[in-house]
């Protein structure tokens, strides 16, 4: 129990001096460390932490925190190729805002996370600015219109009497 | 690559339309009625027939799990998320039962852990045999397939005396798994687990070893290690890339850490290397099956629920739960009734196991309700999927079954 306590700060104290002072908070959660980062200084820390031996994304994961009127974004990373730093798991999270959200993308420096990137921009309608191939994924424009992981988005019982937006549906080639 | 005709000005003659011609290339649409298994479409740029720009198409079983889930009770998603991969789903269920175990604080009992390893392995093997059949009807080896789906029956069936069904088991449930096995159960499996040692070694000598196969597969889709890393491939794929990176050995989940067992990597990186890998990862999991079936044997028949949830059942479930009742008899049991109304604590969590085609994470999320406040899945297929954007190019139109099969592709799984 002591050694895992041990290594805990010694993970912690490697992110701290790898971010220095882009860090906002570090968080443990069950299973993995968050780390709050400024969403201007995403893709400097994210080029850090690359660097450090974290070479790929597990999962991109936004989520509608509607009541504080926030997206809140993780990459969560880990490592392949150091036997040391695959047994955590890292979140690099940031807030952005629920009006006009988008933020820097993190395909140029983390290939595995452009399939992911694009998951998340047609269930929330995130943009990723300088994402390199950012087009819808697995849905059709019209339900990709709807933005359906988001909280205001409710589920009704038949989906039958769905409200087509013809407007994406025409202005959009997806076939 | 790039045959233009541009240059010279085009003449207007008239009732004609010439129009310029930028490029000497083909579209092709494989799919999505089934190229394999599973509908799924490859949009395929080819300049003669090599690939030239290759762009996975998915989604067309997509079922908006992750949205649904926040619309069900905590142990109704069990049953959803089995839904992507229903050959593999003891291991697509088990990171969602462990992240909300540790939001709850229940550690499941020791044997608990044993048999949720068991099935684990059994729906491993299920799953490599199921894709390396799908990889035969790729290479027109009709005979690998019946061989490779007669076999799996042999596992399913364990699977089906362990928890009652064939293929949707439901079997890990937050704070242990749903019943124990029955008695003659151990003796099955060493029965299952000899056979299928023969058979591993025939499957070389008709597949893997078979010098048609192996001029289809040898040193086609080669993934180096660096790729492999940089695309974020999971499961046997990126071990057979040389990345020594695999769950049950770097976090180990479950009776994992007491067990003895090996990790095949292999150094080529090609569609042969990756087949070989699956094989020799069954070997693996029947020796992984064989330990855990003497554990099982020499340890009491008891506590395979935490005890928060059992103190809940009344006495007929618990006798039936226990095998003191025939489970096909005239008594019908439900789940603990504690499930029903479960709210788990706020907080954040995140687990991983490795399942059949590879790592399989979940983030859950709890706000203290009955249902969750999000749940984000991403299966193994889905980070694999990539790789056909990155690695099918420059490759000729016919290594496309090779390369897609040999990746194990499970389009319900990756679309969820």
């Amino acid at each position: 129990m002591v050694g895992e306590v041990k290594k805990l700060i010694s993970i912690q104290d490697l992110l701290k001096n790898v971010l220095k002072d882009n860090v906002i908070s570090i968080e443990q959660n069950k299973g993995y460390l968050d780390v709050l980062v400024p969403t201007e200084k995403l893709v400097e820390s994210a080029k850090k932490l690359k660097d450090s031996g974290f070479d790929h994304v597990k999962s991109v994961t936004a989520i509608d925190y509607i009541a504080k009127k926030q997206f809140k974004i993780t990459y969560h990373i880990s490592s392949y190729l150091n036997e040391e730093l695959s047994k955590y798991i890292i979140g690099l999270s940031t807030i952005i805002n629920r009006d006009n959200p988008h933020l820097p993308s993190l395909s140029r420096i983390w290939v595995s996370a452009e399939f992911q990137e694009r998951e998340v921009y047609e269930f929330f309608g995130i943009t990723f600015d300088d994402h390199p191939d950012l087009r819808l994924l697995l849905l059709t424009p019209v339900i990709a219109a709807l933005k359906p992981l988001r909280k205001d988005y409710v589920v009704k019982e038949e989906s039958d009497d769905i409200e087509v937006d013809y407007v994406a549906y025409n202005t959009n080639k997806w076939w | 690559m790039e045959s233009s005709t541009s240059g010279s000005v085009v003449p207007h003659l008239p009732g004609m339309e010439v129009s310029e011609l930028s490029k000497n290339t083909y579209e092709v649409y494989i799919g999505p009625a089934h190229p394999g298994s599973g509908h799924m479409r490859i949009i395929v740029e080819v300049d003669g027939d090599i690939m030239v720009r290759v762009d996975p198409d998915i989604g067309f079983v997509h079922r908006t799990m992750e949205k649904l889930a926040e619309g069900r009770d905590w142990i109704k998603n069990i049953p959803l998320f089995e839904r992507m991969a229903i050959l593999d789903a003891c291991n697509i269920t088990l990171p969602y039962v462990e992240a909300v175990e540790k939001l709850l604080g229940t550690e499941p009992p020791e044997r608990a852990r044993y048999l949720r390893t068991l099935l684990c392995e059994i729906n491993r093997i299920a799953s490599h045999l199921y894709g390396m059949g799908i990889f035969g009807v790729f290479l027109g080896h009709s005979t690998l397939y019946m061989w490779a789906f007669g076999d799996r029956e042999v596992f399913i069936d364990l699977a089906e005396q362990m928890s009652g069904a064939r293929l949707t088991h439901s079997y890990p449930v937050f704070g242990g798994v749903r019943r124990d096995i029955p008695d003659d159960f151990p003796e099955g499996a060493r029965k299952a687990t000899r056979y299928m040692r023969n058979r591993l070694n025939e499957y070389a000598k008709i597949f893997l070893n078979n010098p048609n196969i192996r001029s289809r597969l040898e040193n086609v889709g080669v993934m180096s290690k660096n790729l492999a890393t940089e695309l974020g491939i999971v499961g046997p794929n990126l071990r057979a890339s040389g990345v020594r990176y695999d769950v049950r050995l770097n976090e180990p989940y479950e009776a994992y850490g007491e067990l003895e067992f090996e990790i095949p990597v292999f150094e080529e990186g090609d569609s042969l290397a990756r087949a070989w890998a699956r094989v020799e990862e069954i070997r693996q999991s029947l020796n992984i099956i064989d330990k855990v079936v003497d554990w099982l044997e020499k340890h009491p028949r008891e506590n395979f629920m935490h005890e928060k949830f059992w103190k809940t059942a009344p006495k007929l479930y618990k006798d039936v739960y226990t095998g003191q009742i025939d489970y096909a008899g005239k008594y019908r049991v439900k789940l603990m009734p504690l499930f029903a109304s479960l709210k788990v604590p706020p907080g954040k969590a995140f687990a991983r196991v490795e399942a059949g085609r590879g790592e399989m994470v979940y983030y859950v999320e709890s706000d203290g309700k009955d249902v969750p406040y999000r749940v984000r899945v991403v299966s193994p297929s889905f980070r694999n999927v990539i790789a056909f954007k990155y690695l099918m190019p420059g490759h000729r139109l016919m290594d496309l079954p090779a390369i897609y099969g040999s990746f194990d592709y499970f389009p319900p799984e990756w679309d969820r």
